[in-house]
């Protein structure tokens, strides 16, 4: 597990400037808050529609650094990472070799419409940092079912817990299978982790992936203040694995989790409500067959592969 | 240097001659070997730019446009069903103004699959805000993606250079290939009139920094664009001035051949303009009043041009390769509009012709012509020119028009 900076944790840099547009108790802000802190402001930012977008964009421009406004460039729906490797690619072809291009992308932009142009960016390994904050569902239009949506949840396209799908789609798994330099997922309960993974990741050359788990309060229904035991039970339930995988150094996975039974996450949040107890053992089984994978992977140490 | 080469060659030699920092590509037929032809020329050391292939046509102009903002020349091309997957970044594109050059190669789009020539491709994609230049030869691809470099890059605002699928595509064609120097000298290095890092664009897109980014200034931005779009013609005419001054070949945005002294015009654009210019020949040389337009701009629609250039006319007959199902052909409408409310305007005569790669013949030009000529009521519907002859000709409905 990447090292602990408490330097970062407590830097006093702040990027994003109220009035901004994100929710009250919003996964999202403290991601990009925390994202930003480690890897600066000598960034430019890819954010295709979603929540990010929006809420950066109106009612005025909130993201903010020392010398100015960030550069933040809107783009169509699926082609975050297409925008972001052409940008990048025009930089470095002007020598300039420092501005980390970030696509900052959402669940249904990363698992649904850009899925295909992830890949791809992936595949040519595009220099860039192709963030997912994750949660769950097409939020911004209004809390949709997504290609990461949980098979038992509710949305307004999977009422009574209809037509979810299976839900498993294992994004971190897929970038390995990639053989991307880095991926990582992190979520905003385990600040430290996420800065310390952001700012290694602003050091390596080539494609980066983060999946970031941010819960989302109106779509996930609960209470405001519980957005950081949320995002640390999806942690403790197994549920969301913390994971860290370098191509030179193979998969690094944090062996806590699973401490605690998955009822403990589901129970606070009304979109799991009146879930069948079948559908709850399924999704078990999904995890654990999750961890099985990715154990077996981890299991390979850095000199092993090198 | 002048050498023998397909369509495709000349418009991959054109964007080499134009040193683009970017090159994206996607294959599709009838377009792939712009693509390899770049490819090649990479390989070779000879393009400098990056060469990047991606995984479908949406990112190969997402990828430039990205590039685009990035600040670098950009080139990329595609062709029909390509284009219409990248329609939503057509829009993107022109609405962020941005000078990107691409080549379209005119096909139809299925069902049914049809690998040849149509226009209704680039068509359809009149109302994204690209300006489009179609061309006749393979001599005028080359230049034309030099020149649209050029515009695109005076204006700020993107470019598609169209050629005819299998007719310039892949048809072979002596062309003179410019000294790079002198290509130089006519296209200076880009000095994009954005900054993307350490200010001046900021959000929305590319927006101006003063703009506030609400969604109530929209219109006053599509105002900007139309308005902006409005200088194409202008912008136009002056690159191809200084092109001419230094090559000593240009192209107008819309040509006339042997128009002087005729009362019936026929208006084509494409390929099938050269085969036109034989037929007006003879059809002179028998006596008859014949003359030629050709439209090579035709986003934005040069209508102030073709109304000046049609004054006096006593008749107007359109052929052209793309059928708005329904309604007829796209440039005949176009034509209308410009001449609607004009004091003896001329009849409008619409024909259909040529559609997914048939041939427009001497012949059939010839028999539209004298249709035209002879006819002593205008057609409120689109004439088939060419339409196959059926066995049982009762299949098509008795109220067409069909010259065959």
């Amino acid at each position: 597990m990447s090292m602990t900076d408490q330097s970062l944790r407590y830097s006093d840099q702040e990027f994003i400037r109220p009035p901004h547009g994100f929710c009250p108790g919003c996964g999202v802000a403290l991601a990009l808050r925390y994202f930003l802190k480690a890897v600066g402001d000598r960034v430019i930012l890819v954010t295709p529609p979603g929540c990010s977008a929006p809420s950066i964009s109106f009612p005025k421009p909130s993201l903010v650094g020392p010398k100015g406004l960030i550069d933040v460039i809107h783009c169509p729906f699926g082609s975050s990472a297409i925008f972001a490797g052409g940008i990048k690619a025009a930089l470095e072809t002007k020598g300039d070799t420092e501005t980390q291009v970030i696509a900052w992308a959402g669940d249904g932009a990363t698992f649904d419409i850009g899925f295909g142009a992830l890949s791809a960016a992936a595949q040519r390994n595009e220099n860039i940092i192709y963030v997912c904050y994750d949660n769950e569902a097409y939020m911004n239009t209004g809390n949709q079912k997504s290609g990461s949506t949980p098979g038992s949840s509710n949305t307004t396209t999977t009422v009574a817990h209809k037509n979810a799908g299976n839900g498993e789609k294992d994004l971190l798994w897929i970038m390995m299978g990639h053989d991307v330099p880095y991926a990582a997922t992190a979520t905003i309960a385990y600040p430290d982790d996420l800065m310390a993974k952001a700012r290694k990741a602003a050091g390596i050359n080539g494609f980066r992936l983060f999946h970031i788990l941010t819960p989302c309060v109106p779509g996930w229904k609960y209470p405001p203040h519980l957005t950081v035991k949320l995002s640390k039970l999806a942690v403790q339930t197994g549920l969301f694995p913390l994971a860290e995988y370098e191509k030179a150094g193979g998969l690094t996975l944090k062996k806590k989790g699973r401490e605690k039974p998955l009822e403990e996450y589901v129970r606070f949040q009304g979109r799991f409500k009146g879930i069948d107890l079948k559908d709850l053992e399924k999704w078990k089984a999904a995890v654990k067959r999750r961890w099985h994978r990715l154990n077996r992977v981890s299991g390979i140490s850095d000199n092993s592969l090198s | 240097m002048i050498k023998v080469i397909t369509g495709n060659d000349a418009a991959a030699y054109g964007a080499l001659l134009s040193r683009p920092g970017i090159v994206c590509a996607y294959p599709i037929t009838p377009q792939s070997q712009i693509p390899e032809k770049l490819a090649y020329f990479h390989g070779r050391g000879e393009l400098e730019g990056r060469f990047v292939n991606v995984e479908s046509e949406m990112a190969a102009l997402g990828y430039v446009t990205g590039a685009a903002i990035g600040g670098a020349r950009v080139f990329t091309a595609t062709s029909s069903q390509g284009l219409a997957w990248m329609h939503e970044g057509l829009h993107w594109a022109a609405g962020a103004r941005l000078p990107i050059v691409m080549v379209n190669v005119n096909r139809p789009l299925g069902a049914p699959w049809n690998l040849t020539c149509d226009q209704i491709d680039s068509l359809s994609q009149r109302d994204t805000g690209w300006m489009q230049f179609y061309c006749e030869t393979n001599q005028e691809i080359l230049d034309t993606v030099i020149q649209a470099y050029r515009i695109s890059e005076t204006l700020s605002l993107p470019a598609m250079v169209c050629l005819d699928g299998v007719y310039l595509s892949y048809l072979s064609e002596t062309v003179h290939i410019p000294d790079q120097d002198m290509v130089d000298r006519y296209l200076p290095p880009l000095n994009p009139g954005h900054k993307i890092q350490g200010g001046g664009w900021k959000l929305y897109d590319i927006l101006p920094p003063d703009r506030d980014p609400h969604a109530g200034d929209f219109m006053a931005d599509r105002y900007e664009l139309h308005k902006r779009a409005s200088q194409c013609l202008t912008t136009a005419t002056a690159c191809d001035d200084a092109f001419r001054e230094l090559f000593g070949r240009g192209y107008a945005p819309v040509e006339e051949y042997r128009c002087r002294g005729a009362h019936t015009i026929l208006v084509m654009s494409g390929s099938a303009v050269g085969t036109a210019r034989d037929v007006v020949d003879r059809l002179r040389e028998e006596g008859h009043g014949v003359g030629l337009l050709k439209i090579r701009m035709f986003r934005p629609f040069p209508k102030d041009l073709i109304r000046e250039k049609l004054k006096g006319k006593k008749k107007v007959a359109v052929i052209e390769r793309d059928l708005s199902p329904g309604q007829g052909g796209i440039f005949c409408q176009e034509l209308k509009w410009a001449l609607c409310g004009e004091p003896e305007a001329p009849e409008v005569y619409g024909l259909i012709s040529g559609l997914g790669g048939a041939d427009i013949t001497p012949y059939l030009i010839t028999k539209a012509a004298h249709f035209v000529m002879d006819s002593d009521q205008c057609p409120r519907d689109a004439i088939w020119l060419g339409l196959p002859k059926r066995k049982h000709p009762d299949e098509y409905d008795g109220s067409i028009i069909t010259i065959q």
